[in-house]
C-alpha cells in the first residue's frame, strides 16, 4: 500500500498521546515546583501549587472523553485497543500525581510554620527520582519502549528505601527533640507522597509493557 | 403494515430537542415534512431534517427502515420507480427540488450519487471519468478534459494506481478500485453534494478502509450523505448520524453523541445491537 494515507484514527490516537504527554509534563512540573518551594521556603510558590490544579483536572476530563470517543467510534483492535485502555489508566495515574503534589504542598505549608528540622537531602533526592520515573514512563509510552519501562519498575526500590531512610532518620530527631515531632511528621508525609508518585510512575510503566507486548507484569510478576 | 405502525408507541422525538433538526452551520439540504409512498404504502413518514454542508452525515437503521429510499429522494432518483409519490419539501440551495419545473438532470449534476455496487461503464478508465464531463460540455478542449480527469482521479485517491493504464478497460480494476473510479466519475462533474448508498458494502476490509478515508478527505470540499447498514462505519466516518426505523427518523445528532449517549431508547437498542 504505497500511497495509502494515514488513517485519521491514527492521527487522533497521536493527538491523544500528545495530550497525555502534556498532562505528564504538567504533573512532573508540579512535583518539581512543590519541592523547590520546600527547599527555598517559598510560600507564594506553595500557594501556586495549591491553587494550580485546574489545567491537570481539565486535561483529565478531556483525555477520558477522547478515549471514550475513540473506543465508541472506531472499535480499535489489538495494539490500538491496548493503547487506549492504557491511556485511560495512565490518565488516572497522572491525575493522582497532580493531587499528590497538592498534598505535598499542604504538608510544606504546615512545615514552614516551624524552623527547619534538618537540612533537606533525601526528600529532594526522592523528588528527583520520582520525576525521572514519571518522565521515563511517559517516554516509554510514546516510544513503546519496554526496556525503558522495565528500568522504571526497577527504580521503584530506590525510592522505597529512601522513604524508609527518611523515616528512620526523622524518628531519632523526634525522640531527641519532641518539638520537632510536628514538622518531622510533615516531612515523613512528604516522603510518603513522593513514594506514591513513584508507584504511579510504576503503574504507567506496567501499562506500557502491557500496551506494547500484551504482557501483564503487575503484582510482582516482573522480569529482573 | 399499517396496523403494525399504528401499534407502535408514539415517538417522543417528534417534538424533542432542536439538536435533531438544527445542526450548526449552513444547511446543504433542508427537508421538511417529507412523506414518501410506494403505491399505497407509506415508506417515509414526516421526515424533517437539516443536513449541514461540508460534513459527513450518515443514515443508519435496520433493513427496510427507509434510509436508502430517503437518500434517493434527495436527488429524485425515486422518480424512475413507477407508482411512487412524494409530499413535503426538499430544499437545496433555497429551491424545493420537487417544485414544478425543476430540471432533474441539472439537479443530479449538483447532487451526485455513488451506488452500492460499483458500476463502471464498459469503457476505458479515462472514458469513464470523461463521459459525464463531455456530455455536459464542462470543458472546452482536450487539455482541459485531461486535467479534469486527472484531478478527479486524484481526488478519489486512485490516480497513482491507474495513471499508467488510463486507456485500459475499467472492468479490469479490482472491486475497490472500481468503486473509487465511480467516485471519481461522480466528482468529475463537480457536484456540491455526494450521496453514497452503501458504497463499501461489497468491498473487503482494506478497500473499505480506503473508501472511508476518502470520504473523510472529501468532506472539506463536498457535502456527503452516506447510507450504511454498517453501524461501525457510520461511527468511523460521519460527523452526524440519523437513525431511521420503520420509515421514521427516530434520532439525529452529532455522531459521537449518537454512539455514546443516544437520547432515544430505540437508538440505544439499535446501536448496542439489541435489535436490527
Amino acid at each position: 500500500m504505497p500511497d495509502r494515507p494515514v488513517p485519521h484514527f491514527q492521527e487522533e490516537l497521536q493527538q491523544l498521546k500528545n495530550r497525555l504527554l502534556e498532562m505528564g509534563g504538567l504533573a512532573e512540573d508540579r512535583v518539581r515546583t512543590v519541592v523547590q518551594a520546600l527547599v527555598e521556603r517559598d510560600a507564594p510558590l506553595v500557594d501556586r501549587v495549591l491553587s494550580g490544579d485546574g489545567p491537570i483536572n481539565a486535561l483529565h476530563i478531556e483525555i477520558d472523553s477522547r478515549c471514550f470517543k475513540l473506543l465508541a467510534l472506531h472499535q480499535p483492535m489489538a495494539v490500538d485497543l491496548r493503547a487506549i485502555v492504557s491511556a485511560v489508566k495512565i490518565n488516572t495515574d497522572l491525575e493522582r500525581v497532580g493531587d499528590l503534589a497538592v498534598n505535598i504542598a499542604e504538608a510544606v505549608k504546615r512545615y514552614m510554620r516551624h524552623p527547619p528540622v534538618k537540612e533537606l537531602i533525601d526528600i529532594p533526592r526522592m523528588a528527583d527520582i520520582a520525576q525521572r520515573m514519571l518522565r521515563d514512563a511517559l517516554d516509554a509510552y510514546v516510544r513503546r519502549d519496554t526496556t525503558l519501562a522495565q528500568a522504571v519498575l526497577n527504580e521503584d526500590d530506590a525510592l522505597d528505601s529512601l522513604k524508609t531512610q527518611v523515616f528512620r532518620e526523622l524518628l531519632t530527631y523526634m525522640l531527641q527533640t519532641p518539638a520537632t515531632i510536628e514538622p518531622a511528621l510533615d516531612l515523613i508525609l512528604m516522603s510518603r507522597h513522593l513514594e506514591r508518585i513513584g508507584d504511579h510512575a510504576t503503574n504507567i510503566a506496567e501499562d506500557v509493557i502491557f500496551m506494547v507486548s500484551a504482557r501483564d507484569v503487575r503484582h510482582h510478576v516482573r522480569e529482573g | 403494515m399499517s396496523t403494525v405502525q399504528s401499534a407502535l408507541p408514539p415517538l417522543a422525538v417528534a417534538t424533542a430537542g432542536t439538536d435533531r433538526t438544527s445542526p450548526p452551520g449552513p444547511a446543504a439540504i433542508d427537508v421538511d415534512g417529507l412523506n414518501f409512498y410506494y403505491g399505497e404504502k407509506r415508506a417515509l413518514e414526516n421526515i424533517t431534517i437539516r443536513i449541514p454542508s461540508h460534513l459527513v452525515t450518515a443514515f443508519i437503521g435496520p433493513s427496510g427502515c427507509g434510509k436508502s429510499t430517503f437518500l434517493r429522494t434527495l436527488n429524485r432518483m425515486n422518480d424512475i420507480i413507477a407508482g411512487t409519490r412524494v409530499e413535503g419539501r426538499v430544499v437545496i440551495e433555497g429551491r424545493d427540488i420537487y417544485a414544478p419545473g425543476t430540471d432533474v438532470v441539472a439537479l443530479r449534476r449538483r447532487v451526485g450519487m455513488v451506488f452500492q455496487k460499483s458500476n463502471p461503464f464498459p469503457k476505458t478508465i479515462f472514458e469513464n471519468v470523461a463521459y459525464g464531463v463531455r456530455i455536459n460540455g464542462l470543458t472546452r478542449n482536450r487539455g482541459e478534459l485531461e486535467d479534469r480527469v486527472e484531478e478527479s482521479l486524484r481526488s478519489a485517491a486512485i490516480w497513482d494506481e491507474v495513471k499508467d493504464r488510463l486507456h485500459e478497460s475499467a472492468l479490469a480494476l479490482s472491486g475497490g478500485q472500481q468503486q473509487r473510479l465511480c467516485i471519481a466519475r461522480a466528482l468529475a462533474i463537480r457536484p456540491e453534494i455526494l450521496l453514497m448508498d452503501e458504497p463499501a458494502s461489497a468491498l473487503d476490509p482494506i478497500a473499505t478502509q480506503r473508501i472511508e478515508e476518502l470520504i473523510y478527505q472529501l468532506k472539506s470540499r463536498y457535502t456527503i450523505v452516506i447510507v450504511t447498514h454498517n453501524m461501525q462505519q457510520a461511527a468511523r466516518v460521519s460527523d452526524r448520524t440519523a437513525f431511521f426505523w420503520l420509515g421514521r427518523l427516530v434520532e439525529y445528532g452529532p455522531t459521537d453523541r449518537i454512539f455514546t449517549n443516544p437520547g432515544e431508547k430505540l437508538t440505544e437498542d439499535y446501536v448496542t445491537g439489541r435489535f436490527g
